[in-house]
């Protein structure tokens, strides 16, 4: 029992990082209806731009994570917006599905041969100290993970419903011709979207990173599970992102524990399919709009 | 007594809160022209798809012919020689005109086997050609439907509804965005069609004078619910017309 | 125009002829493993391209009729009777995998087949009774013809060819045929199609039996073109590949795939200079391409034509109609 309730809280812990990557990816679907393939590579180079910050240029740790917050920001948000969808955008969903696969392999690729093919450690925020509850024992870092999404999470809810900027964004979301006819910088909004997705993706990245290392293969179960909690939340909900974040988190640490085989991964790819197929809008969303 | 082509009974179809089509029921007899109208959002549109088996009516249902097609889906009712429109506009953008009529009777000819193995245009080619020039598209018949102006399109729209020569079609809006002079001139088509093969049609239009010219019968919607119905000289003098157009 | 574009064809046959006896062993087996994979893009052309279907499952399909053929060969019954069974096995599984297709679309339906991929390579992997597990199957014979042998290469590329050249008519045919213009119908306006008397559900499920049963015959063409197979020619990777052949040729186009899969099979050879970035420039050259050209390389040519037409003062016939009207 004790065990059961650990495996809970450190899937929570996981699970809310995971969250942080599908409430980008649900972000990147509302504003722009691009399904980002490269979400989990998004997570996974940052912790590179911070490593390079505080090794190479010798950079005090807190400071090399704004070094990679800005960079992150500026590439994964900035220059992958303007250089890399928006060409796309009137052609449809397939070239963007292509290019951000495509894209998931250069990054791959790029931190493979420009900075190491070794996975790297990656100084942790919080102690990885422990303590008891009923028996169970429960780490800082799992606290403190649980901790710091939840407030990414509810600044950023408090960011789109109380800010002017926020409620333009969401006004977007919902239909970028009336949006456009109010007055809104539609382009600049989707803009901040895309980096708002690389400011969460960073920091997925500083929490994830500690726990499973820094490599460049990390990306690809990264963006898998962030897709799955976001189908399983449904992809029109930011909170629904974030329960599927959770869930998945918690799913995965179960079977990890009690149903280790060859099959192990095939769990999930059913739960998908399931999932798409009943509820096809996912756990908690609404299903889009009227068709005839 | 007159044959009874459609028969729709006590249709309901609500949307979340918003109850769209309410208790709706009547007959549509062969030959005949019906005008169906009413205010916007008053579930003209709904209807429609609820009798085309586009949406699934909460309550109620619809024969055609005496055959009960509830649950049936629209391409079934399409062979059952039930013609359609959208309103809003439904061509197939990146094929030609030609191939757009061809594709709107091309299931009615032959089997899937003949489909596979027969000619090309399913020896639909010259029906096609007379149904273009029948709308005065002659010119276009080989541009992409998609490149045509919106009341081009609008007619290959309609056009489409009759390559198969339907017994019933339900027109929905076709006059929308259409200019003045063609406008005159589908009025003319259908009419011409309605008399030498005597196709039934339910119109739905917001072109009052365009129905009331067009229609032999009138049936008004107001807020889902039937709230009139009668020849277009007594629909034009009904005062609970009137009102639920002037929306007191 | 149509003179020009037979004439075309013929010198492309031509060149097909006689291009194995101008190359070496590797030559010729890079040929024909284009062959091979543009059958396989030819049948997700089908299923993407023409009917709109986004499927990631192609290299499944693949590896169904590949593992058929190296079971039934290697048991000693006929290439023929193993193509028929594989291609018939992808086309019933085509038609399971049609079915997610009736209620989601896009992305879902995108990671419904990315699963399905998934889940049939873990089968290859697995199930080591049936599929020899990762070690795969090795020493796949290579068919007879009239008596005589194919083992030797060229001999191989030929029957290959003459597959091929069967599949590329069939498939001419099928996309000419009102089943084509249905396909296009599906892709285009599902609805419109539908209350046009379109079976769109039946259609959807063909699109995706029919894609799966080319993806069968590629498998059957590879098994004893390689000789030797493993479930790592099978992956997810593969199944992006082929995609990434009919978007780069240019989905919905006939000749698309055959372009896309030349460009797709060529590259890595060309690009073998480049070593450990060779992964890196693809990567990168497929994320320009998409920017640049995201209709494919056949639409911007068409783009282009179009352009050059309309440049030509053409007769517009609307215009001389439209002032009567
Ligand atoms: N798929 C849907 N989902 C939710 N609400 C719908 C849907 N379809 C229709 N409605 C609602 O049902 C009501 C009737 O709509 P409908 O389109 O049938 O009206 P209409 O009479 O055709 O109007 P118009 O003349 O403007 O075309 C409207 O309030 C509309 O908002
Ligand atoms: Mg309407």
């Amino acid at each position: 029992m004790s065990d059961f309730l650990q495996l809970i809280i450190s899937g929570l812990s996981t699970g809310s990082i995971y969250a942080l990557a599908a409430i980008g990816f649900t972000l990147l679907w509302q504003a722009s209806q691009t399904i980002n393939f490269a979400q989990g590579e998004f997570v996974m180079v940052p912790a590179f731009f911070i490593l390079i910050g505080s090794r190479v240029l010798g950079l005090p740790f807190p400071i090399a994570i704004g070094f990679g917050l800005a960079v992150a920001v500026f590439t994964l948000g900035f220059v992958f917006k303007r250089l890399v969808i928006q060409p796309m955008l009137p052609h449809g969903h397939l070239p963007i599905v292509m290019a951000t696969i495509a894209l998931a392999i250069l990054m791959r690729e790029l931190v493979k041969e420009f900075y190491s093919a070794e996975a790297q450690t990656f100084p942790a925020l919080f102690s990885e100290q422990t303590f008891d509850v009923f028996g169970a024992v429960i780490s800082h870092q799992d606290i403190g993970n649980l901790a710091v999404s939840a407030v990414a999470i509810i600044a950023l809810q408090l960011f789109l419903g109380r800010t002017r900027t926020g409620r333009s964004m969401q006004a977007t979301a919902q239909n970028p011709g009336v949006a456009e006819i109010l007055g809104v910088n539609v382009q600049r909004m989707v803009l901040y979207t895309f980096m708002i997705n690389a400011a969460l993706a960073t920091l997925a990245s500083v929490l994830i990173s500690p726990i499973y290392l820094a490599k460049f293969s990390n990306g690809e179960p990264i963006g898998l599970v962030a897709f799955l909690a976001a189908i399983v939340g449904g992809f029109n909900q930011v909170r629904g992102a974030l329960v599927g974040g959770l869930l998945i988190g918690v799913i995965d640490n179960l079977s990890a524990a009690y149903l280790s085989s060859e099959y192990r991964i095939a769990g999930p790819m059913i739960l998908l399919i399931v999932i798409i197929l009943l509820r096809p809008q996912g756990l908690l969303g609404t299903s889009e709009g009227r068709t005839v | 007594m007159t044959e009874t082509v459609l028969s729709i009974r006590n249709i309901s179809k609500s949307f979340g809160g918003i109850h769209a089509v309410r208790d709706v029921s009547f007959d549509v007899y062969k030959g005949e022209v019906l005008g169906l109208i009413g205010p916007n959002g008053s579930g003209k549109s709904t209807l429609f798809n609820c009798v085309l088996g586009q949406l699934k009516p909460d309550a109620g249902g619809v024969t055609v012919t005496g055959q009960d097609v509830a649950g049936k889906r629209a391409c079934e009712l399409s062979k059952l020689g039930v013609g359609r429109t959208f309103q809003q506009l439904s061509v197939f953008p990146e094929m030609s005109v030609l191939d757009n009529l061809i594709l709107a009777g091309q299931e009615h000819r032959g089997s899937m086997f003949s489909r596979l193995f027969g000619p090309s245009d399913a020896g639909l080619t010259e029906e096609a050609d007379r149904m273009i020039s029948f709308f005065r598209l002659g010119h276009l018949r080989d541009e992409l439907a998609g490149s045509l102006s919106y009341g081009q399109q609008k007619l290959v729209d309609a056009a489409m509804a009759f390559m198969a020569n339907p017994a019933l079609v339900l027109l929905d809006e076709p006059a929308g965005g259409v200019n003045l002079t063609m406008l005159g001139h589908l009025k003319e088509r259908l009419k011409t069609y309605n008399r030498e093969h005597e196709t039934t049609f339910v119109v739905i239009e917001h072109n009052m004078e365009f129905v009331m010219s067009l229609c032999t019968r009138i049936v008004v919607l107001a807020e889902g619910a039937i709230i009139a119905e009668g020849t277009p000289e007594e629909i034009r003098a009904n005062q609970t017309v009137i009102d639920a157009y002037l929306g007191s | 125009m149509k003179q020009l574009k037979i004439l075309g064809l013929v010198a492309i046959l031509a060149g097909l002829i006689i291009a194995p006896f101008t190359q070496a062993t590797y030559g010729t087996y890079v040929l024909s493993s284009w062959l091979v994979f543009t059958v396989a893009a030819m049948g997700l052309n089908l299923t993407l391209g023409y009917a709109g279907q986004i499927s990631l499952a192609q290299a499944a399909f693949m590896g169904i009729g590949a593992y058929s053929t190296a079971l039934m060969t290697m048991a000693g019954l006929p290439w023929i009777a193993s193509v028929v069974v594989g291609m018939g096995l992808c086309f019933v599984v085509g038609l399971i995998l049609g079915y997610p297709a009736l209620r989601v679309q896009n992305h879902f339906l995108a990671f419904v087949t990315l699963a399905f991929t998934t889940l049939a390579f873990l089968v290859m992997r697995n199930e080591e009774w049936l599929t020899g597990g990762i070690y795969g199957l090795v020493g796949v014979p290579r068919p007879s013809v009239a008596g005589l042998s194919l083992m030797d290469g060229t001999r191989y590329y030929f029957f290959t060819l003459g597959v091929f050249i069967l599949a590329s008519l069939s498939f001419w045919w099928l996309v000419n045929s009102p089943w084509g213009r249905a396909f296009k119908g599906l892709r285009e306006n599902p609805i419109r199609a539908n209350s046009l008397g379109v079976d769109t559900r039946l259609v959807t499920l063909l699109a995706f039996a029919i894609g799966a049963a080319y993806g069968g015959l590629s498998g059957a063409l590879m098994a004893p073109l390689v000789q030797y197979i493993d479930p790592m020619s099978f992956t997810l990777i593969i199944s992006l590949k082929i995609l990434l052949m009919v978007v780069v040729g240019g989905s919905g186009y006939f000749f698309g795939p055959f372009l896309g899969a030349g460009l797709v099979i060529m590259l890595p050879e060309f690009l073998r200079f480049a070593e450990a970035y060779y992964l890196m420039i693809y990567a990168a050259l497929v994320v320009f391409l998409m920017v640049v050209c995201p209709s494919g390389l056949l639409g911007l040519l068409s783009r282009g034509i179009a352009a050059i037409r309309s440049r030509e003062p053409a007769e517009r016939g609307d215009l001389k109609e439209g002032a009567q009207l």
